[in-house]
């Protein structure tokens, strides 16, 4: 019995044996010392590696464990950052570092020519060569436009007209975000509100209004909207016409003498505008003034659309100044 | 070489030091014999630290005013804004304010609580007004708080409360205030900001907005060092000066430069 | 057993020959040569961590409303996309560690790029025959900056649903065709149709990384097949590279830094918390925050956005520029323009047409680290401004003081950058002729 498991392991372990090597054989990689040193520093930075990584495997499965997105990534990051160190361990100490030559690559002229030749003599049974490129080329053209056509399915490219378009008009009610309307005499001074068309999609950049009230003696609202603020109360698109961010910040002076205007402001870039003033641009970037839109307070003293804007919403495009929104 | 990076970083470091909040002008404490009414030590207060700028019935001074040591007098009527609007501005530490021209800003209080409430007390009298409002946080709801929050004072505020800029102010972080403090901010609408009144806001969606503060103080930072809640310009920061510090040293260790 | 796949891999492919060239294929040895290699490993890692989060997003703006355990969302409607992204961070075992190292590993990606570009530059590694790689490698960064931008735009939280609006604002700034390219790409007004998260998903999980992946292996080849530039030494030449071999020197160092790649961004993304959207909630067109910043790498274009005065130019009614053009779209076009011209500009001014496998120091070449050094601080100064209100609310410097100090600076700034680099590169070039005059002297033996 011994014999044959003597026998069974000599040949199992046999196949692991390595090659003699032949003395006659030229060294490629230049010998070097070895480094048992570095060599246990290796080894221990696999060990530290896999106890980290195991730590990690317990840590995504212990589910009790506070901060375990802490955990996660430091044990699965420093069993990395080990098997890091002992590459570079390896790298630097227990591989032979060869500084070989090699030359740089140049052109190939000969071969530059034969392709010449090759492409010139290949195309030589043509007599209209110029000719026939340009045909081909043409088809090919043609057929790319007719392979491009569907692009312009992906949107309305060729009719821009919908960024003209609000959900406002004469008589639409103002609602607030919970869909309650508006009545001018919850309208406040010194604060601002938030509306929206009644019935209409509020994810548009046409729908929402930024409210503000005002004594009447302070406004100073540009020629022919002298109606456009029944009671003092103006409303103004709330998007800013730089660049299209939501016009969230009013500030209005506690005591005038010390303190800047009302103005309503944008955080991206912070266009200022003025708010008794018609939306005009006190400072930033933005080119346009807030486009305000009329009001008016029907019988029962609900706010209500006097019409639309008194330009394009949002942000500038080439044709923004072309004529005003359409509802 | 070195004196001149010694120099550069003291030059840098000068710039929040020059930029930190600037000594307080100091008040000056009036004491009263015991049991005078609180409206009575509060007038005292009121004369020896606020009339300079609030008039001698609180009446407000409305045009610069040149006063005792090279103070401008300047600031609003405090007539009918009640303890609500005194309680908010001594309690921060907006008030007093140094210069009239320049925004209130949370400072360290310098009068007593005694004190505190006795001139309350005195800018409540000299009017009809609101009084100190008393939230209620802990009945309000966290989502309907973030919502409020988002809808009306995130803009300046920030959405996690860390402050940020109106034109010509700071809308300050809200990691400082307390329940009453927001509360009397928002009826009272300070400085620049927006007054906001029970109808706009009612009581029960004011607690909800004071809960929503309340918890961006300590949100749900599960993600790890929050880098102060300030988005993508902390996270710049921490990019070049963490990550590629580390990968670029790492590539330092790695590159041998071979010597001719 | 290596030996055997050897074998079998000769015998089924033929490879042995193309392998024992590629192994024993010399790398020049700088540090500074590994900068590449850290974007490529970062690029790994986006592909690695960000296959496992689109196992779990849901690309689509459908609306639903917020059951889970954050308090703060609770009851809130919001997209589909924003509460997967929510449910990874917050319910997802190890979700938010792989969703931030995946955020993490985009940033430190694109700074690792343009830090490589800078040395690129800097040693004049684009001049010939290295300027397609150049090129190549220009491509690529505005692939990555695009790639940065439609991922974290994907989540729909409010403050990269405002970077949208902005980006939308850009496209629809170009003269003529502005608003026709926004209605093509956003198929209709702003916030656009469901459609458009389709087409930022495909763009951003299979386009962008199949272009990006494609360019890295022509950028690679090229890089080999005219082998690493290198700096001078007594072996090194023009016409000899003089470096270490794949195997077995430079794999393990190469290694070495992809684990260290991967041990720092696995760090970073268990550890220090990134875009933390739960807590910024769900975009809405009406709504806004404070203080709303796009990724660092998109900042230069905040501060153009924002030091550009006010004005459209306009013909009559007709608005030929809005003012978003300028901050948004030509300011990047122009940089961009300028690096891609750069080396055949070079080429042209200095009237070499030559091979060059050697680099420049960047003192040898003054004129060129002048210009250099002068140009990128324009665009830092830039990018700084973006930052100006965080500045104000942090150190009390007055945003509109700062705004037109920036605008003076922009512009006073590289020049006189320019003029200081260029003469610090003079007199240290001045330097070492001294200094081997001074030696040769001193080699002399005393008459």
């Amino acid at each position: 019995m011994t014999r044959w498991v003597i026998a069974l392991l000599v040949l199992v372990l046999g196949r692991f044996r390595r090659r003699p090597r032949l003395d006659s054989e030229a060294r490629i990689v230049p010998a070097g010392t070895p480094d048992r040193r570095a060599e246990n520093v290796v080894l221990l930075l696999f060990a530290c590696a896999t106890l980290c990584a195991a730590a990690s495997l317990f840590v995504y499965a212990w589910d009790a464990i506070p901060n375990q997105t802490q955990f996660l990534g430091l044990a699965l990051g420093l069993a990395f950052a080990f098997v890091s160190a002992a590459c570079i361990v390896i790298g630097r100490r227990l591989v032979v570092t060869e500084e070989l030559e090699e030359d740089y690559g140049t052109t190939h002229p000969e071969e530059e020519e034969a392709l010449d030749q090759l492409v010139a003599e290949g195309g030589d049974r043509f007599t209209r060569k110029r000719l026939l490129i340009v045909a081909g080329a043409g088809a090919g053209t043609a057929i790319g436009a007719a392979l491009l056509a569907p692009v312009a399915s992906l949107g309305p490219v060729f009719d821009v007209s919908s960024l003209y378009r609000t959900p406002w008009r004469r008589g639409v009610r103002l609602v607030d975000e919970a869909g309650r309307v508006f009545l001018a005499d919850d309208v406040e001074e010194e604060t601002f509100y938030t509306a929206y068309p009644e019935h209409a999609d509020r994810e548009q950049m046409g729908a929402p209004l930024v409210v503000v009230r005002f004594k009447p003696a302070e406004l100073q609202l540009p020629e022919g909207r002298a109606m456009w603020a029944p009671d003092g109360i103006v409303a103004y698109s709330k998007i800013c016409t730089h660049a299209g961010c939501a016009i969230t910040l009013y500030r209005k002076p506690t005591f005038a003498p010390v303190e800047p205007k009302p103005a309503l402001i944008c955080p991206c870039h912070y266009s200022t505008f003025d708010a008794t003033k018609g939306g005009e641009v006190l400072f930033g970037p933005a080119g346009r003034p807030l486009p305000q839109l009329p009001l008016a307070i029907d019988g029962s003293g609900e706010l209500r659309a006097a019409g639309n804007f008194s330009g394009a919403v949002g942000p500038s495009w080439w044709g923004v100044r072309n004529h005003g929104p359409r509802s | 070489m070195r004196a001149a990076l010694v120099l550069v970083v003291l030059g840098l470091a000068c710039v929040p030091v020059a930029a930190a909040d600037p000594p307080s002008p100091g008040v000056t404490h009036v004491k009263v014999p015991a049991g005078t009414p609180a409206v009575a030590w509060g007038a005292q207060l009121f004369g020896a630290n606020c009339v300079t700028c609030h008039g001698p019935n609180g009446e407000g001074i409305l045009a610069p005013v040149r006063g005792v040591g090279d103070q401008t007098g300047l600031g609003p009527s405090l007539v009918g804004v009640g303890a609500r609007a005194a309680d908010f501005y001594l309690r921060t530490g907006y008030m007093p304010l140094d210069d009239p021209y320049s925004q209130p800003h949370r400072s360290r209080v310098l009068f007593s609580q005694g004190e505190l409430a006795a001139l309350v007390a005195y800018v409540a009298s000299l009017g009809p007004g609101p009084g100190v409002p008393s939230p209620h946080p802990e009945r309000g709801n966290l989502a309907d708080g973030q919502e409020s929050f988002t809808e009306h004072c995130a803009g300046c505020h920030q959405i996690v409360a860390e402050g940020g800029y109106v034109t010509n102010a700071v809308a300050p972080p809200l990691n400082k205030a307390s329940p009453v403090e927001i509360a009397e901010a928002v009826r009272t609408g300070p400085y620049l900001m927006p007054r906001f009144s029970e109808k706009q806001i009612t009581d029960a969606e004011l607690d909800s907005v004071i809960r929503y503060v309340i918890y961006t103080k300590h949100p749900d930072d599960r993600g790890g060092w929050a880098l102060g809640h300030l988005g993508p310009v902390p996270e710049g920061l921490v990019t070049w000066f963490i990550g590629i510090v580390l990968l670029v040293a790492t590539c330092m260790v790695i590159g041998r430069r071979f010597h001719a | 057993m290596i030996s055997r796949a050897v074998h079998f891999l000769d015998e089924r492919a033929g490879v042995a020959p193309f392998f024992r060239k590629a192994l024993r294929y010399v790398f020049p040895d700088h540090w500074s040569f590994l900068l590449g290699e850290v974007a490529l490993y970062s690029f790994v890692m986006l592909v690695g961590t960000g296959i496992y989060l689109t196992l779990f997003f849901k690309p689509s703006l459908a609306p639903v409303v917020y059951h889970g355990d954050y308090l703060p969302l609770r009851g809130r409607e919001m997209s589909e996309a924003y509460q997967s992204t929510v449910d990874i961070s917050l319910r997802i075992k190890a979700g938010l560690l792989i969703r931030q190292t995946h955020h993490w590993a985009a940033d430190v990606f694109v700074a690792a790029i343009v830090l490589h570009l800078l040395r690129i530059f800097f040693t004049g590694a684009f001049r010939k025959p290295r300027d397609l790689t150049y090129y190549i490698g220009l491509l690529m960064l505005i692939f990555a900056l695009l790639e940065g931008y439609l991922g974290y735009s994907l989540v729909d939280d409010l403050l990269s649903g405002m970077g949208l609006a902005i980006g939308y604002s850009v496209a629809m700034s170009l003269p003529f065709i502005g608003a026709n390219i926004a209605q093509l790409l956003w198929d209709g007004p702003f916030p656009g149709s469901d459609a458009f998260m389709s087409r930022m998903y495909v763009a951003h999980v299979l386009v962008l990384p199949v272009l990006i992946g494609t360019l890295i292996v022509l950028h690679l080849t090229l890089v080999a097949a005219r082998h690493h530039t290198q700096f001078i030494s007594r072996r090194a030449t023009e016409k000899k590279v003089v470096g270490m071999p794949t195997f077995p020197a430079y794999a393990p160092r190469s290694l070495g830094l992809a684990f260290a790649v991967a041990a720092v961004l696995f760090l970073m993304g268990g550890l220090i918390q990134i875009n933390p959207i739960w807590q910024w909630g769900p975009y809405h067109v009406s709504q806004a925050t404070n203080g709303a910043q796009p990724d660092w790498y998109l900042g230069w274009l905040i501060g153009a956005l924002r030091l550009v005065p006010s004005f459209d130019v306009t013909i009559g009614h007709y608005t030929l520029v809005p003012n978003a053009f300028w901050g948004g779209a030509l300011f990047p076009l122009f940089v961009f323009l300028v690096l891609f011209a750069w080396p055949s500009l070079e080429r042209r001014v200095t009237g070499d047409y030559a091979f060059h496998n050697l680099l420049d120091r960047p003192r040898d070449a003054p004129w060129r680290t002048a210009i250099g050094v002068a140009f990128f601080t324009w665009i830092f100064v830039v990018f700084l401004a973006g930052a100006a209100d965080r500045m104000f609310v942090l150190f009390g410097l007055s945003y509109q003081g700062q705004v037109w100090a920036f605008r003076v600076l922009v512009w006073v700034l590289p020049v006189a950058v320019l003029f200081v680099t260029k003469r610090i590169c003079d007199e240290l070039l001045r330097g070492e002729v001294v200094e081997v005059r001074r030696k040769l002297v001193e080699a002399k033996p005393a008459a």
